[in-house]
C-alpha cells in the first residue's frame, strides 16, 4: 500500500499502461477499507501498515507471512526506524488476505526498476510489466522480496509519514512550527516551550491530517534499530509448542482428511471399493475430488489406515510414459538441435569461440528436487452458508484467497482465508496450491469443517518440482587462458530472468534455452532458476581455471576487475577461509560465487571423501553482500539455512521419475542433511551500502558448486552430474596440480 | 486406555496400535509434536518416554500405558522455561520452528543423561532433521544449555 496520492500518481507516470491505472485508483477505496479491516477499538489507523494506540502501543501490519526468515520482525524495525518509535512498544500484526493490504509496494519497486535487472537482458522490460501485474493481486513472500521492496518502499516511508503526521498534528496543538518539533522513543517533545507529548497522546490529532506526498526518510548514521538483532516476535511460541501449524487447525465437528491422488501426473480417479472400508471405526467414508481419492474420518490416523486399505485404480492418461531418462535424453536432443530461445547475448559469441585459441565444453545434468517442507502440506476448508472459510500456511495469503475463490466459484468477498504459522514455504507454499484445491473440492462435499493433511509420501509426490534441467556449455580462451566467449545454452527458463547473468568480464557472451522439454509440475524451490545455474557457471568457471592451469580464485578475481561488489565479496571469502594455506589432511577446498535476488554470495566448501568413496562437506564459510542489513542475525540464519538446504540437495537431492511417477516417496529415499553432516559454517556480512538485496534465497545457488569444485581440487574428478552423493569417487584419477600455490593437501 | 501426559493422567478410547503421535495430537489435542514423516526417520514427533526420547509417529499408543510421556507443552511454561528452552530463544535458534519441539526434546533427553555433552556426542543424540538448516545454532544452544 503505497502512502499518498502522489507515490501512487509517481509510480504509474514512470511505468505507464493500464496496468498502473488500476493500481493508481486503487488507494483511495482502498485506505478506507484498511480502515475498516485493520482498526478496532479506539485504536487509530494512522497510515496502511501501522497503528497507533492511545495506550502507546505501535502495532506494524505486516502483508507478509512467517516462514522463519524472521520478516515479523525485519519489517516492523524497519518502520519503526523511521517512526522513531520505542521498540518496546512495537507489535506485529499480519495483514488479512484482503486487496487493501496487497502489496503495492512490492509492484512499485519492481516498476521504478530499484534494482538492476541487468540492461543487456532480453525481456527485462516485458518482465518488469508482467511482473507489476502479478502483483497487484499477489500478497506473495518470495522472491525474497519482503525486506528489499515491503521494507524499504513500503515499510520505511509508512514510518516516515507517520512519523510526520504526528509532528503536524502537536505542531498545531502547541501552535509552533513543526520544524522545532523532535522525536525519540515514541514521543514528540518542542525543547523550547518544554511541551512533549507521547504517539499514543497525539495519534487521533494526527489521523486527521492526509498522508504527506513525500516525506525525507532518515540517514543511515541515525539509525538506531535498524542494523541491530532484536529477538524475533515469532519464537517464544515456536518453543513452547504453542504455535499453530495449518497442520494445527482445530475447529467444531472438525473432519480429518488423508489424500492419494493420481501418481502420474494428470492421471484420474478411474474407480475405488468404498465397500472395503466400510464399518470402520471413526466414521470413515471415502470422496472423490478431481485426480484424488479421499477419505474423511474423525481422526487423521482413522483417515489414513483407511485410505491405505482402500483399493483404488486410476486411470493414468498420458503421462506414464516418462522416465528422468527420457526427459534428460530430450534436453540433450533438444539442445543438440538448436532452435534455441534467446535468454542474452552480448558480443559475438559464435564468432569469439571461432577464433579462441582452444575451446573448452562440458554437459551438466541437473535433477528434479521436492521441496520437503517439514510440515507436510495441507489445508482446512470449511463451506457454509454459501461462504468458504480457509484455513493453512500461504507465502501468498492474498493469491491463495484468490485462488481459492476461482476454485469455489465464489465471489472473492465470499471466501475468507485465516493465516497460520508455516512448517516450512521455500516456494511450495506459494503459486502452487494443489493441497488448498483438494481441500477446497472435499470441504464443497461436506457440511463440516475438513482438515486435509497430505502424508510425506503424498508430499513428495505431488509437489511442483524444482525442475530438471541439462546445461551446455562452451568457452573460448585466449591464449593466456583467459575467456574470450562463453555461450550457456540450458533447457528449461522460469524465474529470475536474470538468474543466467554472469558478472565475469567475458566480452562475448550469450545464454540460449529450449523449451517444451519438461513434463513434470513445476513450482519456485528455493532461489528458483539461481539453484539450477549457479552449479553449472560455477563449475564451468572452475573447469576454466583448470584449462588454464590457474587457482579457481585467482582466475575468478582477475574476471572480476569491472564488479567490484563481487570482487570485494570473493576476496572476504578467501580471506575467511584461509585460501591458499594448505587445507587440512585429506581434505581440500572449492569456491564459488552467485548473486541472486541483488545479494551477492561467495563460499568456500572443505570437502574430504571417505572410504565409502562419497564426498563429505566438513566446512562452509560464506561472505555475503547484501547492500544494506536490517537484522544482522536474521540474515545469517538465512544464509546458514540456505547453505544447508542447497547442500542436502548438492549431496543427496534427486527426485527421479519413472513410469511418469515419482520414485522417491519418504525421507528415507530423499535423505536430508542431519547435524553429523551438517558442516560448521561461517558466515561474514561484507554491506557495501547498495539497494537491500534478498535475504532467503541467495544462500542457496554458490554450494553445489563449491562443494563440486572441492572434490575436483581433492581427486581431479569434475561431478557434472548432480547429487554428488551418488558418485563413487575412489579409484580417482591423478588429483589436478594447480600451476602454482594450491589448495589441495 | 489410559496414558499419562505431562503428568497427567487421561482415559483416552482410541485403538492400541493408533501411533501415540495422532493420541496426543488428535485425542488429546497437544499439537506441539509434529507429524513430519511417520517412518521414525525426521524425528518432528520426538517425545520423551520415562525421560527417553522415541519417535511418536511409529510407538503404538498402547506400548506408552504405564509410562511417563513428557511432550513440549509439559517441559516449560512462559516465563517459566526450561533451561533448553531458554538457550533456544537465546541462541535464536528455530526459523520456520516445525521441528523444534522434537528437536528440544532430543537435546533435554541428551543433557540428562550427558551433562556436557562434546560435539561428537551432540551429532550421535541429535537425529532430527531441521529442513531450514538451524543444525549450528542448536549445537551452540545445547553447550550453552549444558553450562547454564
Amino acid at each position: 500500500m503505497a502512502i499518498s496520492r502522489r507515490a501512487f500518481i509517481v509510480g504509474g507516470s514512470l511505468a505507464g499502461g493500464g496496468l498502473l491505472i488500476g493500481y493508481v485508483l486503487a488507494p483511495f477505496s482502498n485506505l478506507k477499507r484498511a480502515r475498516s479491516l485493520g482498526a478496532s477499538g479506539d485504536e487509530v489507523l494512522l497510515a496502511t501498515w501501522v497503528k497507533l494506540a492511545p495506550d502507546d502501543t505501535v502495532t506494524v501490519i505486516v502483508p507478509h507471512s512467517e516462514m522463519g526468515q524472521g520478516v515479523h520482525t525485519s519489517l516492523p524495525m524497519m518502520l519503526a526506524e523511521e517512526l522513531d518509535a520505542d521498540w518496546s512498544q512495537v507489535r506485529m500484526e499480519q495483514a488479512p488476505a484482503d486487496p487493501a493490504f496487497a502489496n503495492g509496494a512490492l509492484a512499485r519497486g519492481y516498476l521504478l526498476g530499484d534494482w538492476d535487472i541487468p540492461a543487456a537482458l532480453s525481456g527485462a522490460a516485458d518482465f518488469t510489466m508482467r511482473k507489476a501485474a502479478e502483483f497487484l493481486n499477489a500478497q506473495i513472500t518470495g522472491g525474497s522480496l519482503s525486506v528489499r521492496a515491503t521494507g524499504v518502499e513500503g515499510m520505511r516511508r509508512t514510518g516516515a509519514a507517520a512519523r510526520w503526521m504526528l509532528i503536524q498534528a502537536a505542531a498545531a496543538a502547541w501552535v509552533v512550527p513543526a520544524a522545532e518539533i523532535t522525536t525519540e522513543k515514541s514521543r514528540l517533545t518542542h525543547a523550547n516551550s518544554k511541551r512533549s507529548a507521547s504517539y499514543g497522546e497525539m495519534a487521533s490529532a494526527a489521523a486527521k491530517f492526509d498522508p504527506p506526498a513525500d516525506v525525507p526518510l532518515k540517514a543511515r548514521e541515525r539509525y538506531t534499530i535498524v542494523g541491530q538483532s532484536k529477538p524475533r516476535f515469532d519464537l517464544p511460541a515456536k518453543v513452547d509448542g504453542s504455535a499453530r501449524y495449518g497442520v494445527d487447525t482445530r475447529l467444531p465437528d472438525m473432519l480429518y482428511a488423508a489424500v492419494r491422488a493420481s501418481p502420474v501426473f494428470g492421471g484420474k480417479v478411474a474407480s475405488f471399493d468404498a465397500a472395503k472400508i466400510a464399518g470402520r471405526r471413526g466414521g470413515v467414508r471415502a470422496l472423490e475430488i478431481p485426480g484424488a481419492v479421499v477419505v474423511v474420518a474423525d481422526n487423521y490416523w482413522r483417515a489414513k489406515q483407511a485410505l491405505d486399505a482402500l483399493p483404488v485404480t486410476f486411470d493414468e492418461g498420458t503421462g506414464a510414459s516418462h522416465s528422468s531418462e527420457s526427459i534428460f535424453a530430450g534436453m540433450e536432443s533438444a539442445l543438440e538441435k538448436g532452435g534455441l530461445k534467446k535468454d542474452y547475448a552480448f558480443g559475438d559469441v559464435d564468432g569469439a569461440l571461432r577464433g579462441a585459441t582452444r575451446v573448452v565444453e562440458a554437459t551438466y545434468r541437473i535433477p528434479y528436487l521436492a521441496h520437503a517442507c517439514m510440515e507436510p502440506m495441507n489445508c482446512t476448508a470449511h463451506f457454509h452458508d454459501g461462504k468458504l472459510e480457509v484455513w493453512g500456511g500461504f507465502q501468498d495469503g492474498l493469491g491463495a484467497r484468490v485462488h481459492a475463490a476461482k476454485t469455489a466459484s465464489l465471489p472473492l468477498e465470499r471466501v475468507t482465508l485465516h493465516h497460520t504459522v508455516m512448517g516450512g514455504g521455500f516456494g511450495r507454499r506459494g503459486p502452487t496450491l494443489n493441497y488448498l484445491e483438494q481441500a477446497i473440492a472435499l470441504a464443497m462435499q461436506l457440511d463440516r469443517p475438513v482438515n486435509l493433511i497430505w502424508s510425506r509420501e503424498e508430499d513428495m509426490t505431488q509437489d511442483n518440482y524444482r525442475n530438471a534441467s541439462v546445461a551446455r556449455m562452451k568457452a573460448g580462451l585466449d591464449p593466456s587462458g583467459r575467456p574470450v566467449a562463453w555461450l550457456h545454452e540450458f533447457a528449461e527458463k522460469h524465474d529470475p530472468v536474470e538468474a543466467t547473468w554472469i558478472s565475469y568480464g567475458i566480452p562475448n557472451r550469450a545464454a540460449r534455452y529450449a523449451v517444451d522439454t519438461d513434463p513434470i509440475p513445476f513450482g519456485p524451490w528455493r532461489s528458483v532458476d539461481n539453484s539450477v545455474h549457479g552449479f553449472s557457471i560455477e563449475s564451468f568457471v572452475d573447469e576454466l581455471a583448470a584449462a588454464a592451469g590457474r587457482d579457481p580464485f585467482e582466475y575468478r578475481r582477475e574476471l572480476l576487475s569491472d564488479a567490484p561488489r563481487h570482487k570485494a565479496v570473493l576476496e572476504a571469502v578467501a580471506q575467511m577461509s584461509g585460501w591458499g594455506t594448505p587445507a587440512a589432511k585429506g581434505r581440500a577446498r572449492g569456491i564459488s560465487l552467485k548473486e541472486s535476488f541483488n545479494t551477492i554470495v561467495a563460499q568456500v566448501a572443505e570437502v574430504s571423501v571417505g572410504e565409502d568413496g562419497r564426498a563429505r562437506v566438513h566446512r562452509v564459510w560464506c561472505a555475503a553482500d547484501p547492500g544494506e542489513v536490517v537484522h544482522p542475525d536474521c540474515l545469517s540464519a538465512q544464509l546458514e539455512g540456505g547453505i544447508i538446504y542447497g547442500l542436502t540437495a548438492a549431496l543427496y537431492g534427486e527426485i527421479s521419475i519413472a513410469n511418469g511417477r515419482v520414485v522417491e516417496k519418504n525421507f528415507p529415499d530423499y535423505p536430508m542433511v542431519k547435524m553429523a553432516d551438517a558442516p560448521k559454517i561461517e558466515v561474514k556480512l561484507v554491506p557495501s551500502g547498495a539497494h537491500t538485496g534478498g535475504a532467503g534465497e541467495p544462500g542457496t545457488p554458490p554450494i553445489a558448486a563449491a562443494a563440486a569444485n572441492a572434490v575436483f581440487a581433492l581427486t581431479g574428478q569434475r561431478v557434472r552430474a548432480l547429487p554428488l552423493r551418488k558418485q563413487d569417487l575412489r579409484g580417482a584419477p591423478p588429483p589436478w596440480q594447480p600451476e602454482k600455490g594450491g589448495n589441495r593437501s | 486406555m489410559q496414558i499419562r501426559v505431562n503428568g497427567t493422567a487421561y482415559e483416552i478410547d482410541v485403538e492400541d496400535e493408533m501411533p501415540l503421535l495422532w493420541a496426543l495430537r488428535d485425542a488429546l489435542d497437544l499439537t506441539g509434536t509434529k507429524y513430519g514423516c511417520g517412518v521414525a526417520y525426521c524425528g518432528a514427533c520426538t517425545v520423551l518416554l520415562d525421560g527417553k526420547p522415541v519417535r511418536s509417529c511409529t510407538l503404538p499408543v498402547a506400548a506408552a500405558a504405564g509410562k511417563d510421556v513428557t511432550t513440549i507443552e509439559g517441559l516449560g511454561k512462559p516465563g517459566a522455561l526450561h533451561r533448553v528452552q531458554q538457550a533456544w530463544l537465546e541462541h535464536q535458534v528455530p526459523q520456520c520452528g516445525y521441528c523444534q519441539s522434537g528437536q528440544i526434546l532430543a537435546a533435554v533427553a541428551l543433557l540428562e543423561v550427558t551433562p556436557n555433552p562434546s560435539d561428537a556426542e551432540i551429532d550421535a543424540a541429535m537425529t532430527n532433521v531441521c529442513r531450514c538448516g538451524t543444525y549450528g545454532r542448536i549445537r551452540a544452544a545445547i553447550h550453552a544449555a549444558a553450562r547454564a
